[in-house]
């Protein structure tokens, strides 16, 4: 038996032990997701338990460095990682933003005493991170924001405001672009802070979405101090590790499109409810639909695979979460279109319980081409940088 | 399995890349088109010459046992291009069901001499267009010596040149497969120009006597051994329209950033820059689609199907599109005979078709994903 093997036995039998039962269970919804933090309240034992035993392997973070908490795998060994906790439908113990889009930014870019103070407590699920990004006159436009970071000697002092902060209501932490200098190009005066939302002069209001829930909100800064310490990078470069985080966000995004674990094919469920003749969908226009859904979803599904090896073989393009932020997105609002189709009329079911979930989540889906960068933000990005096409 | 190219299959991609610029430039096509012939012997002998022919034949009979995932790599290769050759019709598709269905005298007897390029074989299935193998009517009926066929065989590319007919039959026993020579009594062929200068085969039987050795396997036990090669038919004709989706888009953007309309490069319009965008981002799917189907079938993997016909069926929807962009963006130049680009256009609609086209793949996955 080779390493490789060695490792996905251990796993697979470290797995049977300590995942929980009901961590095994296809989530329902949003709402069963784990997104850990000084204030969450677990959903269940299971939750807590599986979020807490993953943590002190590292495997929230699989690929990180072991001497920050991470799980030090190798790109194999964490790709059999992926591939033992999808056989048993496991969820995701812990959703993070810290995970998927600060973690990654703060190893390249932060000092040594800074990774070692914020790292671990992403790993372990202790704070919850939200994104100061976009703001009401900054959106696809990001690099004109205002936001400003005074220089007061010892601290900086916030004043401003964001918008479309995804769970800032809920956050612990923010890390927040700021501007720092007014007299230059609009992309070299912008730095990049770190912060705790329960400091004076931050506060919060939901935004209440056509899905009627609120996962954004407005953010806002009154003279907020921040010490000098937090800052991440160098001053006034802060945009090079906006861009590189959003890199990362996009890939994020894009994953919305990937079947879900354990999930059955919509071919499948959509014969399970319209029926069949011959073995065939029923209704031949949304057996068509459906098809041509499952045949870009699976050759998504083997494209983000392949751009995972590729940039693990340094054959990355670096452009390309554009382009699986862009597919993956318009792939879930199809995704949720034929949900609505095979829903039948049951699926306008517009009730606060589970039964509204379907349409909240079918309204929810139309944000995913806009946030983290609109469809028309990635074909420009893939224009200009991939494609090389003149400005 | 790691979806990116072995050092082998990188080498192989890259010179036949380097071989085919060189000896199949779409000039020669052209020329071949203009002096109303169909066919390049030359470039024929000249890939024999490197075993190409042999590609995914086993060592034991004399192939060179790339697998599919060279054969495809060729094969996009020669989409760039659009070198026109028997390589996928009788080094790829009849070898592998040669493989697959004979015994091991006639897969001795056959092989070897497809994997040098000496013969060249060419499956005859289809009857109805459509490529549909539950609706075939020709029939093979027991005689004294061997068996008796009649039927026809319709639209066969290759199928005027090959040496060797596969020629597909059912009856009560099920599907089996003959492997007959042209110039058995009571065959006959007419041929048709198609739209890519080739020409396809008509293929009559009429009363066709063979040896009971020409039956590949056994009476009615051809079923399985055709779904593989279907399988691969399709994952390597989609390689085939990846290379032709890959060149029409190189060109029609290096057009974009060359012509000038309105004093500015048209490639500065973002009408045309997201379609382009958009165009690329199909491309990278289907490249994944390709490779995971062709290491599915190199695998034998459960999936192998389903994969060969999504990457089949997602790769002619991506082809059309990128060859009707490629006429688009160029403009009125791009419907002109004497630019290059109606070339892709015209050899994508026929890769298209070839071994079922979007609709019949696009059913076969939904029905072997349960619906």
């Amino acid at each position: 038996m080779d390493n490789l093997e060695q490792f996905r036995a251990e796993t697979r039998e470290w797995l049977d032990a300590n995942c929980p039962d009901d961590m095994r269970q296809p989530m329902r919804s949003e709402d069963d997701q784990c997104w850990g933090g000084r204030n969450w309240v677990f959903a269940s034992e299971g939750q807590q338990l599986w979020m807490e035993r993953m943590a002190a392997k590292g495997w929230t973070a699989p690929r990180w460095p072991a001497e920050y908490g991470g799980g030090g795998l190798s790109g194999d060994e964490a790709k059999v990682l992926g591939e033992e906790l999808a056989r048993i439908g496991a969820r995701r113990p812990l959703s993070s933003f810290g995970l998927d889009m600060l973690g990654p930014a703060l190893l390249l870019h932060a000092t040594e005493e800074q990774k070692r103070q914020y790292i671990p407590d992403i790993i372990n699920g202790k704070i919850r991170w939200c994104q100061g990004y976009s703001e009401p006159n900054a959106g696809s436009d990001l690099a004109s924001l205002r936001t400003k970071a005074e220089d007061m000697g010892d601290h900086y002092l916030i004043n401003g405001s964001k918008v479309w902060t995804s769970y800032a209501d809920k956050a612990d932490w923010i890390f927040c672009l700021v501007r720092t200098n007014f007299d230059c190009p609009k992309h070299e005066g912008i730095s990049f802070l770190l912060f705790d939302m329960a400091s004076e002069g931050v506060s919060t209001k939901p935004i209440k979405l056509i899905s009627g829930t609120s996962p954004f909100c407005e953010t806002f800064f009154d003279n907020v101090q921040v010490p000098k310490a937090q800052l991440v990078g160098t001053l006034n470069k802060g945009w090079e590790i906006a861009k590189y985080l959003l890199t990362h966000e996009r890939a994020m995004i894009g994953g919305f499109g990937l079947a879900g674990g354990g999930m059955k094919g919509m071919g499948q469920m959509a014969a399970a409810k319209r029926g069949t003749r011959d073995g065939r969908l029923r209704d031949t226009s949304l057996r068509a639909e459906t098809t041509a859904f499952e045949l870009d979803e699976m050759a998504f599904g083997l494209t983000i695979e392949r751009i995972t090896d590729e940039t693990k073989a340094g054959q990355g393009t670096g452009a390309s979460s554009s382009i699986l932020k862009m597919y993956g997105t318009e792939l879930n609002k199809l995704r949720q279109e034929l949900f609505m189709a095979i829903g039948s009329t049951d699926a306008l079911n517009f009730d606060t319980d589970s039964k509204g979930a379907l349409v909240r989540s079918w309204l929810r889906s139309k944000a995913n081409s806009i946030e983290g960068g609109t469809t028309e933000v990635q074909l420009n990005i893939i224009a200009k940088r991939i494609l090389g096409l003149p400005a | 399995m790691v979806m990116i190219l072995n050092e082998e299959q990188q080498l192989l991609k890259d010179s036949a890349k380097a071989f085919l610029s060189e000896s199949a430039p779409i000039s020669g096509l052209r020329a071949m088109r203009d002096a109303g012939e169909d066919q390049l012997p030359e470039l024929w002998t000249k890939m024999s010459e490197m075993g190409w022919p042999g590609m995914v034949i086993p060592d034991a009979y004399s192939g060179l046992d790339f697998g599919y995932v060279g054969a495809g790599v060729v094969l996009e290769e020669m989409g760039r291009t659009l070198a026109l050759s028997p390589f996928l019709s009788s080094a790829v598709v009849a070898a592998t069901l040669i493989n697959q269905l004979g015994s091991e005298q006639q897969k001795e007897t056959y092989l070897p001499r497809i994997a040098t390029g000496e013969i060249t074989a060419v499956l005859a299935a289809d009857e109805t267009g459509f490529f549909d193998l539950a609706d075939i009517a020709t029939q093979a009926t027991p005689s004294d010596n061997g068996y008796i066929l009649s039927g026809s065989k319709r639209g066969v590319i290759d199928g005027h040149n090959a040496d060797l007919l596969l020629i597909v039959t059912d009856g009560e026993e099920g599907l089996s497969v003959f492997a007959v020579e042209p110039s058995a009594s009571g065959v006959s062929c007419e041929t048709r120009l198609i739209v890519d200068s080739q020409r396809a085969a008509d293929i009559s039987l009429e009363t066709v006597s063979v040896g009971s050795d020409a039956l590949l396997g056994t009476l009615g036990g051809a079923s399985e051994a055709l779904e593989f090669t279907i399988d691969v038919a399709a994952a390597c004709s989609a390689a085939e329209m990846l290379g032709i989706s890959i060149e029409t888009f190189e060109r029609t953007v290096g057009y974009l950033k060359e012509r000038e309309q309105f004093g500015s490069k048209i490639g500065t319009f973002q009408g045309l820059q997201h379609r382009a965008a958009q165009l690329f981002a199909e491309i990278e799917v289907s490249k994944s689609a390709v490779l995971g189907a062709l290491q599915a079938l190199d695998a034998n993997s459960e999936k192998r199907s389903i994969l060969a016909s999504m990457a089949k069926a997602k790769c002619a929807k991506v082809v059309r599109n990128a060859t009707e962009e490629g006429v688009q963006m160029h403009g009125g130049i791009g419907m002109t005979d004497e630019f290059d680009i109606g070339f892709f256009m015209k050899r994508a609609a026929v890769c298209r078709q070839a071994y079922g086209d979007y609709h019949f793949h696009a059913d076969r996955f939904a029905r072997l994903r349960g619906y």
